[in-house]
């Protein structure tokens, strides 16, 4: 007899995205590359190279070698392959379960996006290639600027940007340009308003590309305060960067009256796309009045996260700003050819050769598989999911600004804190050994003890009551006449290759390099 | 939570001391308390002037990065070098060893409109 369907098992079906069954051989530590160095020994040699002898001191002049070599590890193919598979199983990954990391947008990358970015007829192509030789490419590039504008409302859009801060850099020196330009040059428009509930990278970058940071409260509802926002507002106001749903999850009810106010004063509206998320397909910021958007196609767009590796982070804007893109940008012409083209005004490049390309075709897949009502049902699912573990959360963790959420839910481990002495970032550590990625924890500031979950559109059913009941359990525990849950928690992750660090000596005396580390490992 | 009665206060969490026409500044028990153990301190440049309720430096802690604001308006005379090295002395004695920076203030007045003990201890039980 075969087993019944999935769908006909019930809550009896196993929830595919918890990660509890990861082989580990052990937990002993694994040790650095330069560790297992041995001097002389090589990952790989050719018997015959072809290509002539030349010793160092021909290929480089004096004044460029250094005094004396870098020393670098050096180890066997086969150790140094094995090395990092031994590190990329300690490891939690969006491969391996749920990662309901909340405002990161950590969904489940199709393998179809990874597929058609290797194939050799776009990875292999120079990016010095002639445009008539790149039509192709060209053609991808304008065709997923296209998608990005439909999809934000906006009228034309950079793809140069090679991360989400890079794209918020851009923005915000569109905003000066466009300032000088309309003002005359002058430097009157110096401040930039961001709601006390913003993503860290906003003020930051605010004041990188040479702006003033003007903070603005959050009202009772969880939304901007009008009354304060109007309080701010002068002719100095250089735009306001908001995102909505905001990083409580929650939709800025006020929108139109919020760009309406910032518009009268002469100041652009800045969107924020880190949680496009919750509303793609179903509203677009052009429509509630925003001028600059900065797409994380990492996050909404299922291209790889992080870590290092290539990135990118779009900027779409409306009409009256299209002339201070970066270029050169990829147009389609009149008899439609593909080429370049530098805007009149551009504020010039912000990344060498056409961003991150690869990444973009990711995108323009991700797109594609979808279309456009693929793309809504991913924002209608992300908002379902984390309607649902918030109200299975009810009753066990406090609800501030408690109404509908998004794609995200913050919920407050305060009261469990109080009673028990179990915080947020304890139940972070104990999720851990309960199979799940930890949300992310003290953020936004204006919520104590915060625990901010984003299920993602991704998980099922099974994942995402599984990963709620994980939460309730940890509580629960917490909560136990005896203690030892509470103590648990306190001491969590014991399953984890590495056990619970200690934060705050990590950052007070941080060892950045090998080198630096004491000879006992201490 | 301590409130010692002889300082006054801002609504953002700062603590000021008035002391020979001077003002030393640093942050109270309850925001050092909220923000967790401080593992670095971004201290203003001595001879900086700073406005009141603009930017004064950082604090990070192991869950967040926050700003400081001046409690007055003046010139930065002197910052309390030894954080640099041992920013944990903002969590052990906020109100002593864990201070941020002396101002000259530039206008007397500000100073007494900043709330007392029991101004500050209704808005943290707010």
């Amino acid at each position: 007899m075969s087993p019944a369907p999935a769908h006909e098992q019930g809550s009896l079906t196993p929830a595919g995205g918890r990660a509890r069954s990861t082989p580990l051989m052990g937990r002993a530590p694994e040790p650095s590359l330069f560790e297992l160095s041995v001097k002389g020994r090589r990952s790989a040699s050719f018997r015959t190279s072809g290509l002539p002898d030349w010793t160092l001191e021909e290929l480089v002049p004096e004044a460029y070698r250094a005094p004396e070599p870098v020393e670098l590890p050096e180890v066997s193919e086969r150790d140094l392959v094995a090395h990092f598979t031994r590190l990329t199983h300690r490891q939690y990954s969006v491969d391996l379960g749920a990662y309901p990391l909340g405002s990161c947008t950590m969904k489940y990358n199709p393998k179809s996006c990874d597929l058609a970015a290797s194939l050799a007829g776009f990875a292999d192509v120079h990016p010095a290639s002639p445009p008539s030789c790149t039509q192709g490419w060209l053609e991808l590039l304008v065709e997923l600027e296209q998608s990005l504008c439909v999809i934000t409302g906006m009228a034309a859009a950079t793809l140069q940007p090679p991360a989400g801060a890079a794209g918020e850099l851009t923005g915000l020196l569109l905003m000066r340009a466009y300032h000088s330009a309309n003002d005359g040059g002058s430097p009157a428009r110096r401040r930039v308003i961001i709601p006390d509930s913003a993503h860290g990278t906003n003020p930051a970058s605010v004041t990188l590309s040479g702006f003033e940071v003007t903070t603005v409260g959050t009202n009772a509802r969880g939304g901007v305060d009008i009354d304060g926002l109007r309080r701010v507002l002068d002719t100095d106001v250089a735009g306001m960067m908001l995102t909505n749903p905001n990083t409580l999850g929650l939709f800025e009810e006020e929108i139109a009256e919020i760009t309406r106010l910032v518009h009268d004063v002469g100041g652009l509206m800045y969107y924020d796309g880190a949680n496009l998320n919750a509303i793609l397909g179903v509203v677009r910021p052009g429509d509630m009045g925003f001028d600059i958007v900065h797409l994380n196609l990492h996050k909404t767009f299922a291209t790889p996260h992080g870590g290092g590796g290539p990135g990118a982070g779009p900027v779409a804007v409306s009409e009256r700003l299209v002339d201070f893109l970066p270029g050169p940008r990829p147009v389609r012409r009149p008899d439609g050819s593909f080429g370049w083209h530098k805007p009149e005004h551009s504020i010039g490049r912000i990344h060498s050769w056409h961003g991150n390309a690869l990444v973009l075709l990711r995108a323009w897949t991700y797109v594609r598989l979808n279309g456009s009502d693929g793309l809504r049902r991913v924002a209608e699912t992300a908002v379902l999911n984390a309607n649902f573990v918030k109200e299975r959360l009810r009753g066990t963790y406090e609800l501030p600004y408690d109404r509908p959420v998004m794609h995200e839910c913050v919920v407050s481990a305060r009261s469990i804190a109080k009673e028990t002495g179990v915080r947020a970032l304890d139940v972070a550590k104990r999720l851990l050994e309960l199979g799940f990625h930890s949300p992310t924890v003290y953020f936004p500031h204006i919520v104590d003890e915060a625990l901010m979950i984003e299920p993602t559109e991704t998980e099922s059913p099974q994942t995402v009551a599984a990963l709620a009941d994980a939460l309730v359990q940890i509580a629960e525990e917490a909560r136990a006449e005896d203690g030892t849950g509470a103590a648990a928690a306190q001491g969590a992750p014991a399953t984890t290759p590495v056990g619970r660090v200690d934060e705050t000596r990590a950052a007070r005396h941080l060892i950045a390099t090998i080198d630096q580390r004491p000879p006992s490992g201490g | 939570m301590e409130i010692p009665s002889d300082l006054r206060y801002t609504a953002d969490h700062e603590w000021a001391k008035e002391d020979q026409g001077r003002v030393r500044v640093g942050l109270t028990d309850f925001a050092q308390d909220a923000l967790g153990d401080i593992v670095f301190v971004d201290l203003p440049a001595v001879g900086s002037e700073v406005a009141q309720g603009g930017p004064l430096g950082e604090v990070e802690s192991t869950k967040s990065v926050s700003q400081v604001y001046a409690p007055v308006s003046g010139r930065v005379v002197e910052v309390n070098e030894a954080l640099r090295d041992a920013p944990e002395d903002l969590n052990a004695e906020p109100y002593a060893k864990g201070w941020l920076c002396v101002i000259e203030p530039s206008e007397r007045a500000q100073f007494d409109d900043l709330l007392d003990a029991a101004g500050y201890r209704d808005l943290t039980e707010a």
